[in-house]
C-alpha cells in the first residue's frame, strides 16, 4: 500500500505546510521509500523484541520540586518579533481553516 | 433566541449521557517539567524559562512532586495505576503553547478505571472513571480587538507564566440512567472532586481561578434507544452552579433540534453565564487530528508497587465516611445534615467550627444566613466574600454579647461589602449592643412616660407587657439595645420584681 498524494496533502496540512499539488505527487514515492525501508527494519526485529521509544532504557528520570532561577521578562521577550505590556504579541490566531 | 424544550417534558422521551472532562491544575511548588515557580497571577512573562518557552536545544524534566500528586489522586478515585507508561505529544498550533505541542498523555494515562459514589437527594449514584492522565496547562492568551472576542480580534497577547502547569485531566466513562438528575449528578461529581482534591492536599480547587475547571459532554437518545446520541462539549464551565445549568440547557437544547427533525452537530460549546445559554465554537473535525506520538525528551514512568502503596498510606479519609463522622461529632439529625450538604457549607461549617464557633452557630450563619445571600447574588455560598474565620468571629461577638443576632447581619453585610473584618465593622458602623445603664436608662424613662397604661399594668403585676416597651426602645435604638439589660432596668424602675 503506498503513500498517495491525497496522503501527503492531508499529513502537509496538519502540519500546517503548504505544499502544491506536484510537490505533493512527487513527495508520496520519496515519502514510501522511507517508509518501505523502516518496514523492512521491523522484519528484522521479532515479536520478542518489544517497540522502542527512547534510545536507553531508563524510567522515572525526576527532578525534585525546587524553584530554580529562570528567565526575566525583558529577557523572556527579547527575542519576540513582537511584544506589548509585558506580552508575546502574535497575529490573529482563528481566521485560517 | 436558541430554540428549547421544556425540561421535565423532555424526559418523557429522551436519556441523557453526559461525560465529564475535569482539569485540575496541581499545587506544586513548580511547573510540570522545569523549576519555573506555579504560582497565580504574577507580572506576565515572569514565571518562564527556557523550557516553558519551548526554545531550541531546552530539555524538559518531569517533577517527581507531580507524578506523586496524580498517583495519589488516581488512588482516590479507585484507579489502577499503571506500572509503566509515557508522556505523548499532542501535536495543535495555537499559539498558547511556543512548543507546537502540549505534553499529555494518550493511550498510557498514570491511572484508570475508577469509581467514586456521589449522592444526590440520599440516592446514590457511581460515577466511573476511565482515566486520569498528567499533562501541562497552555499559557493565557488575550484577544485585542473591537469585538473582544477571539473571532474578528485583530491580534493576540500571551503570557506564558502558566504554560508548563502541571495539570492532572480527570474523564468519566458515560454517565447513563441519571434521567431528570443527570445535572445534578454531574454537580454532585464535581463538589465531590473537589472536596477530595482539597483533602488530598494536591490542589488549590479555585474554580473561579480556574484551578479546577470543567468540560461538559452532552447527549441525549430517544428512551429506549440503544445507542448513544451526538454529544457536544461545552468547554470551561467554572462553577458548580453553572454545571447544572449548562447541562440543563444542551439538554433542552439538543431536543428541541430533534423534535424540529434536525441532527445535532458534533462542536464544541461555550457557556454563557449570564442568560444560562451556550453557543456554538469549533465543529470537531479532521483538523482534530492531534498526531500524538510518545515524548522522546522524557523518560517513561514506571512507579515501583512499593511507591504505589506508601501513597495509599496517606490518603485522608473517604468523603462519605468523613461526612459520617462529622455528622456524628457535630450531633445534627439527618435533615439538618443534609441541608448542610446540599447547601454546599459542608467544608465551610467544617474550617467555622475549626475556628472556634460552635456546630450549630456554623450551620445557622451559613445555611440559613449566607445561603440565602448567596442565592440571591446568584453565586456559590464559597465565593461570597467572607470567610469561615470571619463567620467564627461574628459568632465570638453575639457570645460575647456585643452584638446581638439582628446586629450581627449588620455586621455580616458590612464584612461582605468589604468594609474589613467583623470587629472593625462593628466599630465603624457602630453596631455595639448599647448595655450602659446612663443611655438606656433615659431610653427606658421616655418609653415609660409615653405609656403611662402599660407602665401602670406592670406595676399591676403584668410584667409580660414589658415586651412592648423593650420592643419600643430596640425601635428607637435601632435594634442596638441590650434587651436583657432593658427589661432589667424597666422593672426596677417600676418596683416589680
Amino acid at each position: 500500500m503506498g503513500l498517495t498524494a491525497d496522503d501527503v496533502a492531508r499529513l502537509g496540512a496538519l502540519a500546517r505546510i503548504q505544499l502544491s499539488e506536484q510537490e505533493c505527487a512527487e513527495l508520496a514515492p520519496e515519502l514510501d521509500v522511507i517508509l518501505e525501508s523502516v518496514r523492512r527494519v521491523s522484519e528484522v526485529a521479532g515479536p520478542d523484541v518489544p517497540t522502542a521509544t527512547h534510545a536507553i532504557p531508563v524510567d522515572n528520570v525526576f527532578r525534585d520540586d525546587v524553584v530554580t532561577p529562570g528567565l526575566t521578562q525583558a529577557q523572556a521577550l527579547a527575542g519576540a518579533p513582537d511584544s506589548e505590556d509585558g506580552r508575546f504579541r502574535v497575529p490573529q490566531i482563528l481566521g485560517e481553516s | 433566541m436558541t430554540e428549547t424544550v421544556d425540561f421535565d417534558e423532555l424526559l418523557t422521551r429522551y436519556e441523557p449521557a453526559l461525560g465529564l472532562e475535569t482539569h485540575v491544575e496541581l499545587n506544586t511548588n513548580t511547573k510540570m517539567f522545569c523549576g519555573c515557580p506555579n504560582e497565580f497571577g504574577g507580572e506576565p512573562n515572569s514565571h518562564v524559562c527556557p523550557v516553558c518557552l519551548g526554545l531550541p536545544g531546552s530539555l524538559p524534566v518531569i517533577n517527581a512532586k507531580a507524578v506523586e500528586s496524580a498517583i495519589r489522586i488516581g488512588l482516590a478515585l479507585n484507579c489502577q495505576i499503571a506500572e509503566w507508561c509515557r508522556m505523548a505529544r499532542k501535536n495543535y498550533f495555537y499559539p498558547d503553547m511556543t512548543k507546537n505541542f502540549q505534553t499529555s498523555q494518550y493511550d498510557e494515562p498514570i491511572a484508570f478505571d475508577g469509581w467514586v459514589d456521589v449522592e444526590v437527594d440520599g440516592e446514590t449514584f457511581r460515577v466511573e472513571i476511565e482515566r486520569a492522565h498528567m499533562e501541562e496547562d497552555a499559557g493565557k492568551a488575550t484577544h485585542v480587538g473591537t469585538s473582544g472576542r477571539i473571532h474578528g480580534a485583530d491580534y493576540s497577547l500571551i503570557d506564558y507564566n502558566r504554560a508548563g502547569v502541571p495539570l492532572i485531566e480527570i474523564v468519566t466513562r458515560p454517565i447513563v440512567g441519571a434521567g431528570e438528575k443527570a445535572p445534578l449528578v454531574a454537580r454532585a461529581y464535581v463538589a465531590h472532586l473537589r472536596d477530595l482534591l482539597k483533602a488530598l492536599g494536591v490542589s488549590d480547587v479555585r474554580m473561579e481561578q480556574g484551578s479546577l475547571r470543567c468540560d461538559a459532554n452532552v447527549s441525549i437518545a430517544p428512551i429506549g434507544s440503544d445507542k448513544l446520541g451526538t454529544r457536544t462539549e461545552t468547554k470551561n464551565v467554572n462553577s458548580l452552579r453553572s454545571i447544572e445549568r449548562a447541562i440543563r440547557f444542551e439538554m433542552s437544547r439538543q431536543a428541541a433540534v430533534l423534535d424540529a427533525g434536525g441532527t445535532v452537530v458534533q462542536e464544541t460549546r461555550h457557556f454563557h453565564e449570564a442568560d444560562g445559554t451556550t453557543s456554538p465554537g469549533r465543529p470537531k473535525s479532521d483538523a482534530e487530528d492531534y498526531r500524538y506520538f510518545a515524548e522522546p525528551d522524557l523518560m517513561p514512568i514506571a512507579p515501583s508497587r512499593e511507591w504505589v502503596e506508601e501513597l495509599r498510606a496517606t490518603l485522608p479519609e473517604p468523603p462519605a465516611e468523613h461526612r459520617r463522622r462529622l455528622q456524628t461529632e457535630w450531633g445534627f439529625s439527618d435533615i439538618d445534615f443534609s441541608g448542610i450538604v446540599n447547601a454546599g457549607a459542608l467544608g465551610l461549617v467544617e474550617d467555622t467550627v475549626a475556628a472556634g464557633a460552635t456546630a450549630a452557630a456554623a450551620r445557622k450563619w451559613w445555611v440559613s444566613d449566607l445561603a440565602r445571600r448567596a442565592n440571591e447574588a446568584g453565586v456559590e455560598l464559597e465565593d461570597l466574600a467572607i470567610t469561615p474565620a470571619q463567620v467564627a468571629a461574628v459568632q465570638a461577638l453575639v457570645d460575647e454579647g456585643k452584638v446581638n443576632d439582628q446586629l450581627a447581619r449588620q455586621v455580616i453585610d458590612g464584612v461582605l461589602a468589604g468594609e474589613g473584618e467583623p470587629a472593625e465593622v462593628v466599630d465603624k458602623r457602630g453596631l455595639a449592643v448599647v448595655s450602659d445603664e446612663g443611655a438606656l436608662g433615659a431610653a427606658v424613662d421616655e418609653a415609660l412616660a409615653a405609656n403611662p397604661d402599660i407602665a401602670e399594668r406592670i406595676r399591676g403585676g403584668k410584667v409580660q407587657a414589658a415586651g412592648a416597651l423593650i420592643g419600643q426602645i430596640m425601635k428607637a435604638m435601632r435594634g442596638q439595645a441590650d434587651a436583657a439589660k432593658v427589661r432589667e432596668l424597666i422593672l426596677q424602675k417600676l418596683g416589680v420584681e
